[in-house]
């Protein structure tokens, strides 16, 4: 079981977790126009990529505060965790 | 029987407490502190049940968890319990066991005849045969495999043991409690850490207890008792025997299997049978030991051959004896220690040593004590079937390769010793990068991973001083660094007998014209003969020979097989072991018990259980209760001898002409307040909602960015910048979440904070023509009137002196209000209700009659908006904005999703008028048309419409808006139903909306 720092209530085991995917993602802006390629490329295409990763988790039964970390998704290492507000280096 | 291989005044049982149990019917008797292994090999008891494959006769070969062989099936206090070592398993009074994998009786089993027909049962036989005819798999070979093989039978009756787990941190976690896991855990203790020592066995001590050294001027086991006895006073400290830590997981989790009652005869009143414990640990010391290597030679399966440790064991901790006559058969020292304990008990054994000359302290102690040594000298085989009762010897040569004369000696028990494999279970599950050690032919720790470090002989450090020496310091050291503090213990003084090296051989080669068995697996019966096959057959990687052969596969994961396995494939394929590598070692280290894994989370308690305010009321009325999602919702209240059928049709009439009451508690309730409510809203749900006046409720559907409906509900502005949503009972938890999302990471620039309020609010949907007359009882001081409080209106009120919140809508399509009240006043709100309500008939009403009402007036819900289908599917196209952008608009456009005969809800009417149609029926056109019949279609939701007195469903039919009128067939396989039906509008009843207007 990963343990995960949550940027506001610090160490917390997993099980308090839920998992959100690629934090990378970014939803187009509402109201632009956007290319069926693109708009595809949002809703479906991830990388599954192998090493580090910068993944959503939602702080579910906690602070409920969705949050960043960057994992080693062959590792599980955990190097950084972000707020949801902090840009990811 | 007596126990006639009972020694007098040796052991540390307790031979004040006699104990009696049942060994496959007959009774016999052991002492308190014996294993059932223990206690039998007293009573002479040597053959215990049959192999896994060969149904070849099995005895004891271990003392401890490596044992592959003495599984029994355990009854204990009216359960049963399979695979339960008999080495493990401590004897209480009444303990009853039985042997596995034997029919009918483990001294004549018909399963041997496999052992007589070996030769057609080489490795990956059962791939290779039971694969033709296909059609037999199911009928004949499995049920004829199942029945020959398995390690006991698992109970089906419920388990009526409560299993407990806890969650724990510490500063060192320390897995074994011999002298690397007492020395260190006593060094880090003394200096402030918090530890946990977890010893697998009921003595704590390990090796220490059985072995002849010094300590300080005391012997080990003394040594030891100190060492636990302070630790057990330390507050700092958690010791637990009987504690199996199975499982090294990511980020220092580890996972401990505690058993507080197995050595009981009977769970004791409020205990745990057993705990299961999640360690967090800053740091991990892996002291498990090591356990000793067999030698490969011909029937060294036979009952009677043994590990060398295991004898010595036996003798020294239960005071039994394997064997009046042993022959000792090692390639290191370790043989000598088991032949000198059996000398000091007056047992003379005979001792064959492969070394051509060793020179050691213990060699020489056992030449002095005029022990019959034979030097370069191996057992070619073993003899006798149920027993050893001889043994073939001989002479090797230098080079291992060539036998001398065999000659035959008598014996009763071959003790085993090829040298001590390190356990590093542990090590190689935290992700530490195993090496293989020349030194000792085994794998050690290598580069650590996590937080994890390995002491003693599981890091292949044999000697006791070296170990102790290396343990404190590491206890001081890794403590040092969590707590500061710098107290050192010293190192006492330690004597210890010095031994020589071992001799690098693991396999007797087989005399000419002989072809004995000679098992590397004795769990599985995988032979030397078989591993030679697949290598044969191509296969090379450990890991395919490992699944091909099964070797390390049974549920001792190899323990005693592995590394002799390893060095079989390295010598055929003449490469070095590291080179051949290593399969990998899961979790569990040993087998853990589904009670202990699943816990408290067994039936209700798997998951919670969540009920109204009203709940209690609900169960005096004769409510009967359904599971919606985690609530519990009365289905229908039933009246004497009422059916569901009945019942439901009863509550919805009484709606449809009087006036009904449903408690709706359970809807998903979130507060969105903030100065951009209603641009959140306008973004998430497909309908417009920036120019919704306060004290008025809209309806709404949103998305999910593929464009499939997430969920549907209401939304009402309470105030300017307050607004108060409802979602469904089942996506609740779903849509806060989403909210949150968008919230938090996608439009942050956004003012709103969303909360939820399920639980704080507790509601009554009232509903029927007459409910307006009611409502006007329930607040005389409200406008309710049409005008007052039209259709999707609200207002506040004060019921009785309680504050109300009303809303006008409706879910039933009859004139309809939701009454909300803080949930501390649901009871008062819906005994008024009740109380009020009486003179217009009012009938509380349960989710049955709910979902009529809703089926028949085509509201679309759970069982339509499913996760597969988008608003026009369900006919809500009219809800979809394209004057704005939301959540998912983009997806709506796609190319299936536009399609001329893309799939509508339709109604469905079977022609009959008379025969439901079961859920999840298919709507084909020609019912009789071959298989796969093309499907149009699938009924979601089914009632009996107590509008038109017939059954009505909904379906999901494709091209459903140009299908009205058109005649298909329902087809059910499942219920072998074929039902003629036409399809008919959505909306059953009151197709023009005007009830809920009224």
């Amino acid at each position: 079981m990963l343990h995960i720092k949550c940027p506001h209530c610090g160490m917390r085991s997993q099980n308090e977790f839920s998992y959100g995917g690629d934090a990378s993602v970014k939803r187009p802006e509402l109201n632009k126009e956007i290319s069926d390629q693109d708009w595809d490329n949002f809703v479906y295409y991830r990388k599954s990529l192998r090493g580090k990763h910068w993944e959503l988790w939602q702080h579910l039964s906690g602070c409920r505060q969705w949050i960043k970390v960057e994992r080693d998704t062959a590792t599980h290492e955990i190097f950084k965790t972000h707020k949801a507000s902090e840009d990811i280096s | 029987m007596t126990q006639s291989f009972r020694l007098e005044n040796v052991g540390l049982i307790n031979r004040d407490k006699k104990l009696s149990f049942k060994f496959n019917g007959k009774i016999y008797y052991g002492y308190e502190g014996d294993t059932l292994a223990s206690a039998l090999i007293a009573n002479g008891i040597h053959l215990i049940g049959r192999s896994f494959k060969y149904h070849r006769p099995r005895g004891f070969f271990g003392a401890g968890v490596d044992e592959p062989y003495a599984i029994v099936q355990l009854y204990r206090n009216g359960e049963t319990e399979p695979n339960t070592k008999a080495t493990e398993q401590e004897l209480f009074e009444g303990l009853e066991a039985t042997s596995i994998n034997c029919w009918p009786s483990v001294n004549f089993d018909v399963g041997a005849i496999n052992n007589f027909l070996k030769i057609f049962l080489p490795a990956g036989f059962y791939y290779k045969t039971f694969m033709w005819p296909k059609s037999f798999w199911y009928k004949v070979y499995e049920p004829l495999i199942r029945k020959a093989a398995g390690l006991g039978v698992a109970s089906t009756k419920h388990d009526k043991e409560r299993y407990e787990h806890k969650y724990e941190y510490c500063d060192l976690l320390i897995a074994g409690s011999g002298p690397s896991g007492l020395a260190s855990a006593y060094a880090a203790a003394k200096n402030g850490a918090r530890v946990i020592l977890a010893e697998d066995k009921a003595r704590f001590g390990g090796t220490l207890i059985t072995s002849e050294v010094n300590i300080g001027n005391q012997s080990g086991k003394e040594w030891a008792e100190g060492i636990i006895a302070e630790l057990k006073e330390m507050p700092n400290v958690t010791i637990k025997n009987r504690s199996q830590v199975f499982g090294y997981y990511d980020h220092n989790m580890l996972v401990m299997s505690e058993r507080i009652s197995d050595h009981l005869p009977k769970t004791k009143k409020f205990h745990p049978k057993q705990r299961l414990w999640y360690i967090r640990a800053k740091e991990v010391l892996i002291s498990t030991g090591s356990i000793e290597r067999p030698i490969v030679f011909g029937n060294n399966d036979t009952p009677g051959v043994m590990l060398s440790s295991a004898a010595k064991e036996y003798l020294k901790v239960y005071g039994v004896l394997v064997g009046r006559n042993p022959l000792i058969f090692t390639n290191n020292d370790s043989g000598y220690e088991t032949a000198i304990e059996f000398k000091k008990n007056g047992v003379d054994s005979i001792i064959l040593d492969t070394r051509k000359d060793p020179q050691s302290e213990i060699v020489n102690e056992a030449k002095n004590l005029g022990i019959d040594i034979k030097f370069s000298y191996v057992v070619v085989a073993a003899q006798g079937y149920k027993k050893v009762k001889s043994a073939d010897i001989a002479k090797i040569s230098d080079d291992k390769e060539q036998l001398g004369a065999i000659k035959n000696i008598k014996c009763d028990c071959i003790c085993v010793s090829g040298f001590w494999t390190p356990t590093i279970h542990l090590a190689s599950q935290s992700g530490n990068k195993i090496k293989f050690n020349e030194d000792i032919d085994a794998f050690v720790p290598g580069r650590s991973k996590q937080n994890e470090k390995t002491l003693g002989a599981a890091n292949g450090i044999y000697t006791l001083e070296e170990t102790l020496e290396n343990s404190f310091e590491t206890g001081h050291e890794l403590s040092k660094k969590i707590t500061n503090n710098d107290n050192k213990i010293s190192l006492p003084k330690v004597i210890e007998k010095k031994s020589t090296t071992h001799d690098k051989f693991w396999c007797v080669p087989l005399p000419r014209g002989k072809n004995y068995k000679r098992f590397l697996d004795f769990q599985n019966d995988v032979a030397v003969s078989d591993v030679e096959i697949a290598l044969k057959e191509g296969y090379r990687s450990i890991e395919h020979v490992k699944r091909y052969t099964t070797l390390g596969m049974a549920t001792d994961q190899g323990k005693t097989s592995n590394l002799n396995g390893l060095q079989l494939v390295s010598s055929i394929e003449n490469k070095i072991v590291p080179e051949v590598g290593h399969t990998t070692f899961r979790p569990p280290y040993t087998p853990v018990t589904i009670g202990a894994i699943v816990g408290r989370e067994v039936g209700k308690h798997s998951r919670p259980t969540r009920k109204s305010p009203i709940h209690s009321w609900h169960e005096k009325n004769n409510a009967v209760f359904v599971d919606a999602g985690v609530w519990l919702r009365p289905r229908y209240y039933k009246r004497g001898n009422e059916t569901l059928f009945e019942g439901s049709k009863r509550e919805a009439r009484n709606v449809r002409k009087n006036v009904g009451v449903c408690d709706v508690t359970t809807l998903g309730k979130i507060d969105i307040k903030g100065p951009d409510a209603a641009e959140l809203l306008n973004r998430v749900y497909t309908n417009a909602w920036l120019k919704l006046p306060v004290g008025k409720a809209r309806y709404g559907v949103m998305l999910r960015e593929d464009g499939i409906v997430m969920d549907d509900g209401t939304t009402t502005r309470i105030s300017e910048n307050h607004y108060h949503m409802t979602t469904t009972t089942a996506q609740a938890a779903n849509v806060l979440s989403h909210l949150e999302y968008y919230l938090q990471l996608v439009w942050s620039e956004l003012n709103v904070n969303v909360v939820s309020t399920t639980e704080q609010w507790a509601g009554a949907a009232i509903a029927g023509p007459r409910s307006r007359d009611l409502l006007k009882e329930l607040f005389p001081k409200c406008d309710v009137s049409n005008e007052g409080l039209p259709f999707m209106g609200y207002m506040e009120g004060d019921l009785f002196g309680v504050k109300a919140r009303i809303f006008r809508i409706s879910f039933s399509g009859e004139l309809a209000y939701e009454i909300n009240v803080e949930s501390d006043n649901a009871n008062f709100m819906w005994k008024k209700i009740i109380e009020v309500g009486e003179k217009f008939k009012i009938q509380p009403y349960g989710t049955e009659a709910l979902s009529t009402l809703r089926i028949e007036m085509g509201h679309v819900a759970g069982s339509e908006l499913d996760g597969r289908t988008i608003p026009y599917d369900n006919s809500l196209e009219g809800l979809v904005s394209n004057k704005k952008d939301f959540i998912g608009k983009r997806s709506l456009n796609r190319e299936a999703f536009i399609s001329s005969d893309r799939q509508k809800v339709v109604g469905v009417v079977p022609l009959d008028k008379k025969t439901s149609i079961p859920e999840g029926s298919h709507l084909v056109k020609d019912s009789k048309a071959p298989l796969p019949n093309t499907k149009l279609g699938y009924i979601s939701a089914s009632c009996w419409s107590v509008e038109y007195d017939n059954p009505f469903s909904l379906a999901i039919l494709k091209d459903g808006k140009n299908m009205i009128g058109k005649k298909l067939f329902a087809m059910s396989p499942l219920k072998n139903k074929i039902i003629p039906v036409e399809i008919v509008s959505s909306h059953y009843v009151d197709p023009k909306g005007e009830r809920v207007r009224s």
